[in-house]
């Protein structure tokens, strides 16, 4: 006879109440743990898009992504004839905002050379930039579909198709144009501005700039070689992929990977004192009737039974429940919430422990009970 | 009566709470046999000691001094020379509570089993011997209900029946008659007097229940700890 399920069964719509309170709990904490992973991804999202090997930037900076980096255009070529480059291609980084249908959208325009580095990986939904000018590849963040125009500038552009999971490190998502309409975002001016600067005697010559390279080596070819013979020019640094990750785990998202991973710590301290605390009060309200089953003759391994049962089933439903709610609604969250199968196992390993410790406290007071309170005075 | 048919045997028996000025003499130098058969009442005022001794032969507090045999097993002599005192009460000794004290989670047939379960009967023979005693007990009709819609006659009984489950021959109980009406506690008492009888058993009650006086064999009186008559 299984005297936890009984009890459970007895009282079942406070037991559910209960789980469902603590599935709420426990769906807060995945949710910051799926933010929390959310923001590391975002973060990584932006730069494994292109698949580069090697990042040229600025000297001096550690640019795209942690600083600004601005470098000739050409660099490029310099970058694609250099020994054991596959392909390079030079691309750019802005932030701009933009009114459509009413409504702001704050997006991050990526330009890059149709054909090279720097693209999405993936269209999931209609085609590639076939135009060199006005066209656009949107995040399905933005809500743009593919047919709708955009105004980006002074140009209005053709969205063409949709890509996933494309968006910069604080959350906005992406669009990508091609490098030339994206130097001219970059640049053009207001008519009446440029007529100014045509009368100071700026006659808007200089080169154009773009972010970075990006590259791709053949196979064999030495990373560390080639980000050494880059930074021998003394205009240029280079940054192999892995290094541009760390650098932005490191400095663009470590403050706030840091306050979410906190905030997580002190979320999972409360629900472990809140699991605690429920589990000691479901134990004292039965302290009468252990010491009955004492009385008539039950052995510890029985009463810690039915208490660490209890505890675990608990444990297991709340987390069960908040599974399931955050898997309905993460995606309404308005960033990114990811979590994986990994982050479900560490969290139910925690949640057992956690009920195990706490039924110990519930453990400890019901063995400590004397038989003789069951007979009374 | 022979040595053999004595089921409680307590000699010497002492129990004190306490040292020096706040020591409190709960019995003092008890001596009792009770045999097969009896139904016996331990009477006397509040503080007398009868619960004290109810608990000490129930094996759940030790005395101080004095010995101790249970059907025939010696259980405490200056100790308890047994470990698994729970195991010895499942076996020997069955308990009828004043507040019956049935689990609320169970119903009455499982109030009953879960003894046999916890004695290892299996469960298909620990139910029947349920339902047996329910019928019996002729609370049969009630098995599958749970303790809060049971009346207080129909609790007492199932509780009469677990304590009776695992045939122990110690039944020990605590105001037995106390939650029930006149009529009711006569009936019980008369149960339980067939019971000792029908099981070979001996059945000792703390009671304050002048009305069901009369239904006992041996009427044991403690005041400030000690037998004054029987």
């Amino acid at each position: 006879m299984n005297l936890a399920i009984k009890d459970i069964r007895h009282g079942l719509f406070r037991f559910v109440l209960t789980c469902l309170g603590l599935g709420l709990l426990m769906t807060v904490v995945l949710a910051m743990i799926g933010i929390y992973n959310g923001l590391v991804a975002d973060a990584l999202a932006v730069v494994k898009a292109p698949a580069a090997d090697v990042w040229v930037v600025e000297a001096g900076t550690q640019g795209p992504f942690a600083e600004a980096s601005s470098i000739p255009a050409t660099t490029r070529d310099a970058v694609a004839r250099m020994p054991g480059v596959a392909e390079a291609g030079a691309i750019t980084y802005q932030t701009i905002e933009a009114s459509h249908t009413g409504r702001t959208l704050r997006l991050y325009v990526i330009g890059f050379e149709p054909g090279r580095p720097g693209g999405p990986q993936r269209i999931t939904e209609g085609r590639g930039l076939g135009r060199s000018h006005f066209e656009l590849l949107a995040d399905r963040k933005t809500g743009l579909v593919p047919g709708e125009t955009i105004r980006l500038g002074r140009d209005r552009f053709t969205v063409v198709g949709l890509v996933e999971d494309a968006m910069n490190s604080g959350g906005d998502p992406a669009v990508y144009v091609t490098l030339a309409d994206a130097l001219t975002l970059q640049t053009a001016m207001d008519p009446a501005a440029a007529r100014v600067q045509a009368a100071r005697g700026d006659g808007g010559l200089r080169p154009p700039t773009v972010a970075a390279v990006v590259a791709r080596l053949q196979p064999g070819a030495d990373v560390t070689l080639l980000t050494a013979t880059v930074r021998q020019w003394k205009h240029l640094s280079a940054l192999s992929q892995s290094e541009q990750e760390q650098l932005l785990l490191a400095s663009v998202v470590d403050r706030a990977r840091r306050q979410i991973g906190l905030f997580l710590g002190i979320l999972l301290s409360v629900s472990a004192v809140v699991i605690a605390l429920i589990i000691y009060t479901m134990t004292m309200e039965k302290l009468k009737q252990i010491a009955t089953l004492k009385l008539i003759g039950a052995p510890d391994r029985t009463i810690v039974g039915l208490i660490v049962q209890q505890a675990l089933i608990l444990g297991i439903s709340g987390l069960a429940i908040g599974l399931a709610l955050i898997f309905l609604v993460k995606d309404s969250f308005p960033r990114r919430v990811v979590l994986e199968p990994f982050n479900a196992l560490v969290l139910t390993g925690i949640i057992l422990m956690v009920c195990l410790v706490a039924s110990g406290l519930g453990v400890r007071a019901a063995l400590k009970v004397d038989p003789a309170t069951a007979l009374g005075g | 009566m022979a040595p053999g048919d004595i089921l409680v045997d307590v000699r010497g028996v002492a129990k004190h709470y306490g040292e020096g000025e706040t020591r409190v003499d709960a019995l003092r130098s008890v001596d009792l046999r009770v045999h097969v058969g009896e139904v016996i009442a331990l009477l006397g005022p509040s503080g007398s000691g009868k619960t004290t001794l109810l608990n000490v032969i129930g094996c759940i507090l030790a005395p101080t001094a004095g010995r101790v045999e249970l059907d025939g097993d010696a259980v405490f002599d200056g100790k308890w020379l047994r470990s698994d005192l729970r195991r010895l009460r499942l076996d020997k000794i069955g308990f009828i509570f004043q507040a019956h004290n049935l689990l609320p989670f169970l119903t009455a047939e499982e109030n009953v089993s879960v003894v046999l379960d916890l004695a290892g009967w299996p469960a298909e023979r620990g139910r029947e011997r349920a339902r047996d005693l329910l019928d019996y007990l002729e609370v049969g009709h009630r098995a599958k209900v749970k303790p809060a819609l049971l009346s207080g006659g129909e609790a007492q009984r199932v509780a009469i029946a677990r304590a009776l489950a695992n045939r122990p021959r110690i039944i020990l109980a605590d105001e037995p008659t106390a939650a029930l009406d006149s009529g009711r506690a006569q009936l019980v008492m008369d149960l339980l007097r067939k019971l000792a009888s029908d099981q070979k058993a001996c059945i000792i009650a703390v009671t304050h229940d002048e009305k069901i006086f009369d239904r006992f064999d041996r009427l044991i009186h403690l005041r400030d700890g000690r037998l004054v008559d029987s």
